[in-house]
């Protein structure tokens, strides 16, 4: 019974099994179903997007930087060329992963505070959660092999080679060349939405001088590149590329040789020399000493660094040849003279009787002549050409006084006085050519006659830059014809004319004066710089000058000894050469030197000797007194055995043709006896 | 009369009718099932090459694995299903003390505490109760009538709760499911009434705002709120179902070829070889792949179901109904959190995944299939 029971039982719970198991798999299949279905949705139905969704993940546009155009002297030397720096940087997403690296970094390579701040700042700065930033410029090989052991540990850590600026000449060209810095917030604020474009990829920027001015010709092309990156950012391979374009390499018309010789002559000494090609208007040599290394600027320069420059009481980085404006002193006078000619107030015959004094009329000020604490008395009898050449200051005060301000003030720009020159580097200073205008915009006061006089010589108002004075020089050798002043000489293949600015139409006869007078300066038996012109090959003109010192605020930091060097007058110095056909022409300012024709004329002749006959110094060489470079020695040591030589050959040739002359005699003797 | 009811009416005459045993009853396996199994262990072993970025020791690790799981399933096979039967207290005292003992020992990886070492081997008793749990209530139930009464489900019930709250507790919510389920699936075989499923239905959907407010974890709320709207947290916790969504989508009909899936190569897929590898699949293969995934996984299940329906003790059917539905638990379970329908829970793609406990249970379980398969066609004497 209990079986049959047990039985009857078992039965049932199959049938309820089986029927469960039915609703089981009935439910399952409808599961399963969802399931398939969900599937099909997301492979079938939106399978565009999600594949698009999938592409965008991997594949990222990059720029490639292009490769900044190199910059060369007018002989091919380079000025500025591109190194590979090894630069690492961090990817992260991550915050407490990010600082697990630092610390490990930490202790394998130095990592300075400084780099930390920089960092983080430019992290904050990124674009894209992924982008790689910057922690550690200039990696030694020491360092990169240290990461490249342990990479393994360092997730998101890249090391790239990155070319950066190089400036193989240091501080010798660092104020014409100028620097590459890195792409600053304030850089960026100010880009254009296509400057954005054209600098992605780029972390360098022209900030000042060539590299600032040219920027554009030296940048090149963006390119980019269609990349496959991962999860974390890391490019995995190259898809497909637009090569990007190299920037046009700049020929400059600076000669490094020159450059270097003007440093030489400068021996150490605070100034700025400029040299132009006259012909062109190109820089031959611009020189501002002392200077700095611009290396230090390019991948960003230290705050310790910057400060060590900034406070510098010798200012290395006030550029002295474009900003620096001095009262140009005497310099001025061939200018002021042209001036007096073409208006007519005074004639190249002209004379005046100078007694070292000048007065106003109706008024009881005088003005001395340098020449009455030298010699007692004045130049005597003095017209333009030996007013130029002995600096009479007497002859320009009268004349200055009777031309008056507002002729005066209509003369400065032929000569690039008082406005821009327009040199192809940022950042230049116009001077001041006072005028009227002038003086009640600038100083609310109106223009005295005393004025006149004092900017006949080229003190009071009257300013100007190293460079303005060698842009008036090369105007005055060119008899007129203005030049802009420039350093660029070709951009890639294309030449860069020469622009002229402005011409002088005046009278031959008033150039050769005041050329004539200049000339006396250097040759005259009472040049003040005939010193300078000792054993010259060639015929030179040049003007000497003192710009006086404006009093130097006092500070605790300069002692007197310093503060009393530091008062002394500029030495000026303005000179072009050779006087039939002139090349090149100089200005040199030389700081607290006092004598311009003792101390700046033997640097403007150097200058010239260099560029004219190739005499040209090192930047450590001794410097030799005037006319004794070792070249100009041996060649007038060859000179004289070649003359030597002449002189006994000729004396052999003539020995010899007597000897003959007698031998043949007594040869046809004896011959003649012989037949006999 | 048929001759098996005959049989049950009398076993002495069990000799009468014997026969030559098959090759497959004496060895204990089951061909058909093994052959679905090896071809999914060739397309696991095939994938999670791909998936784990061509590295081959993952892949020889995880065949490894597999040899173990097979030897696994075969001792598992030759043990008597009546053995089981008796054991299954023991085998259940036995998992329950490995849960506490993991709560107490255990090791944390990876925010949980799952894992346990003895000498140099560490295994998740979790995974003991996988199958500890199914031969519990199968054994449970089978002794008495069904379907079962108020006091035996209730009985069963708290044999359920006490591992799963053990193990939601490391915590391990994907685990704990399974668990439950295949308790579940059991007690759901055996016959239960309508009415009492219909209350706990009622029952468990009331119960839905206590358990979220006070029983999950903040990540696992986090998880259902991310599978509602992936987007809200791109970069975050919706990282993984964009990705993967991503990476399904973007595979198509056909897929991109194998080791060809960008989204796992280029490692934008996390666990890509783990919980997620369905999605490099999906992707490598597209969806033909899928559906011959899922086939083959019909095919197991099916095959499963009907060892169940052949088994002519109460305990064999229950157990192998279960182990096989619990299967299809995974594969739902785990396709569905990856395709975004489902919350993501740590449940691994069964037989694709990498694991090595996992894996060796889950062969354990078809062992189980396979002893249920091939026991021996002899009367049962009624309540042994």
């Amino acid at each position: 019974m209990q079986d049959s029971h047990q039985f009857k039982d078992h039965q049932r719970e199959a049938k309820i099994f089986r029927s469960r198991i039915l609703v089981m798999a009935g439910f399952m299949l409808l599961l399963a179903s969802t399931l398939l279905y969900r599937y099909y949705d997301l492979q079938i139905v939106n399978y565009e997007e999600y594949a698009t969704q999938s592409d965008r993940n991997r594949v990222h546009v990059q720029p490639v930087p292009p490769t900044r155009g190199l910059i060369f002297d007018r002989n091919g030397e380079l000025l500025a060329d591109n190194k590979a720096s090894f630069t690492l940087s961090v990817v992260s997403a991550d915050t407490t992963e990010l600082n697990n690296t630092i610390e490990l970094l930490k202790t394998l390579i130095e990592i300075s505070p400084s780099d930390l701040g920089k960092f983080y700042k430019a992290q904050k700065q990124r674009r894209h959660k992924l982008d790689p930033v910057p922690l550690r410029y200039r990696l030694t090989e020491d360092e990169i092999a240290k990461l490249a052991v342990n990479q393994h540990l360092l997730e998101g850590v890249e090391v790239n080679a990155e070319l950066v600026r190089n400036y193989p000449y240091a501080d010798m060209f660092a104020h014409v060349i100028g620097y590459t810095g890195r792409i600053s917030e304030r850089d960026v604020n100010a880009f254009t939405a296509e400057q954005i474009q054209r600098y992605a990829g780029t972390h360098a920027i022209g900030k000042s001088g060539i590299e600032a001015s040219y920027e554009d010709v030296l940048l090149g092309e963006v390119g980019s590149q269609n990349v496959e990156t991962n999860a974390r950012g890391r490019v995995m391979r190259i898809l497909d590329r637009i090569d990007s374009r190299q920037g046009s390499d700049l020929r400059l018309h600076l000669d490094s040789r020159l450059q270097e010789t003007a440093v030489a002559a400068m021996r150490g000494r605070r100034g700025a020399v400029v040299a132009i090609d006259v012909k062109t208007g190109g820089v031959l040599a611009a020189v501002s000493y002392p200077g700095f290394d611009p290396n230090l600027f390019v991948t960003g320069i230290s705050y310790r660094d910057y400060k060590n420059l900034n406070e510098d009481i010798d200012t290395p980085l006030f550029n002295r040849f474009l900003q620096a404006q001095y009262p140009p002193g005497s310099t001025v006078k061939p200018a002021l003279g042209m001036a007096g000619l073409d208006s007519g107030f005074t004639d190249v015959h002209r004379a005046i009787s100078d007694r070292g004094v000048f007065t106003l009329p109706g008024s009881s000020r005088l003005w001395r002549d340098w020449s009455l604490a030298k010699t007692g008395g004045g130049h005597g009898r003095v017209d333009l050409k030996v007013a130029i050449s002995q600096s009479c200051d007497t002859y320009f005060w009268d004349l200055g006084n009777r031309m008056g301000i507002d002729k005066i003030s209509e003369y400065g720009h032929y000569f690039g006085m008082g406005i821009l020159t327009g040199i192809d580097i940022p950042h230049e200073r116009k001077g001041i050519w006072p005028s009227r205008e002038w003086k009640r915009a600038a100083r609310r006061e109106a223009w005295y006659p005393g004025d006149t006089v004092n900017i006949s010589i080229g003190q009071g108002n009257m300013l100007a830059t190293p460079m303005q004075l060698a842009v008036m020089t090369s105007t005055i050798a060119n008899r007129g014809t203005r030049f802009r002043p420039q350093f660029i000489q070709r951009i890639g293949d294309k030449v860069q004319e020469p622009i002229i600015e402005e011409v002088f139409d005046t009278k031959p006869e008033y150039w050769d004066a005041v050329i004539g007078g200049m000339e006396e300066v250097m040759h005259g038996a009472r040049g003040t710089a005939r010193k300078a012109s000792d054993r010259a090959e060639y015929r030179m003109a040049g003007k000497s000058g003192t710009a006086q010192v404006v009093a130097i605020a006092q500070n605790a930091k300069y002692n007197s000894a310093m503060l009393k060097e530091r008062h002394r007058d500029h030495a000026l110095f303005v000179a072009f050469a050779p006087v039939e056909a002139p090349q090149i022409a100089v200005a040199v300012m030389l700081e607290n030197a006092e004598g311009g024709s003792s101390q700046a004329a033997p640097v403007a002749r150097a200058m010239m000797d260099a560029h004219i006959l190739g005499y040209y110094l090192a930047a450590d060489e001794f410097v030799p007194p005037v006319g004794f470079h070792h070249a100009a020695i041996i060649k007038r040591a060859n000179n004289y055995i070649a003359e030597r030589k002449a002189v006994r050959l000729a004396k052999e040739a003539g020995d010899a043709a007597k000897a003959a002359a007698s031998s043949s005699a007594a040869a046809t003797t004896g011959s003649g006896a012989g037949n006999e | 009369m048929s001759k098996q009811d005959f049989l049950r009416r009398m076993p002495e005459a069990a000799s009468a009718f014997s026969r030559r045993a098959r090759l497959a009853e004496r060895l204990h396996i089951d061909f058909f099932l093994l052959l679905l199994l090896m071809l999914l262990t060739v397309i696991g072993l095939t994938v999670l090459y791909s998936a784990s970025g061509h590295h081959l020791p993952s892949v020889e690790k995880q065949a490894g694995f597999f040899m173990v799981a097979y030897i696994t399933m075969f001792i598992v096979a030759q043990i008597p299903v009546e053995f089981m039967r008796r054991m299954a207290p023991f085998a259940y005292t036995g998992g329950v003390l490995l849960l506490v003992a993991v709560t107490v020992f255990g090791e944390i990886s990876m925010g949980a505490q799952r894992w346990l070492q003895i000498g140099s081997f560490r295994f998740q008793p979790s995974e003991v109760m996988k199958l500890a749990m199914p031969i519990t209530i199968a054994a449970y139930l089978s002794r008495g009538f069904m379907p079962p009464r108020f006091m035996q489900v209730m009985v069963v019930l708290g044999l359920i709760g006490l591992p799963t709250a053990l193990i939601i507790e490391q915590p391990d919510l994907g685990t704990s499911i399974l668990v439950a389920t295949s308790g579940l699936m059991v007690l759901f075989f055996s016959g239960l009434l309508w009415r009492y499923i219909m209350v706990a239905v009622v029952l468990f959907s009331a119960s839905l705002w206590p358990i979220w407010h006070f029983m999950l974890h903040d990540y696992q709320r986090q998880r259902v709120l991310t599978m509602l709207d992936p987007t809200q947290d791109p970069l975050g916790t919706g990282w993984n179902i964009i990705q993967s969504k991503t990476a399904i989508g973007s595979g198509g009909l056909s897929g991109k070829g194998w080791m060809e899936g960008t989204q796992s190569r280029l490692d934008f897929l996390p666990e890509g070889h783990t919980d997620f590898i369905i999605a490099v699949m999906s992707e490598e293969f597209g969806l033909l792949g899928v559906i011959l995934l899922l086939t083959i996984y019909t095919m197991v299940i099916v095959r499963g179901l009907m060892i169940a329906v052949n088994s002519q003790n109460s305990f064999g059917r229950l157990l192998a109904a279960a182990v096989s539905s619990t299967f299809f638990v995974y594969v739902f379970v785990n396709m569905g959190m990856v395709s975004g329908m489902l919350p993501v829970v740590g449940v691994p793609l069964p037989l694709i995944s990498q694991g090595g406990t996992a894996i060796v249970a889950l062969f354990a379980g078809f062992g189980l299939l396979m002893a249920i398969s091939t026991e021996k066609k002899r009367v049962m004497t009624p309540q042994a």
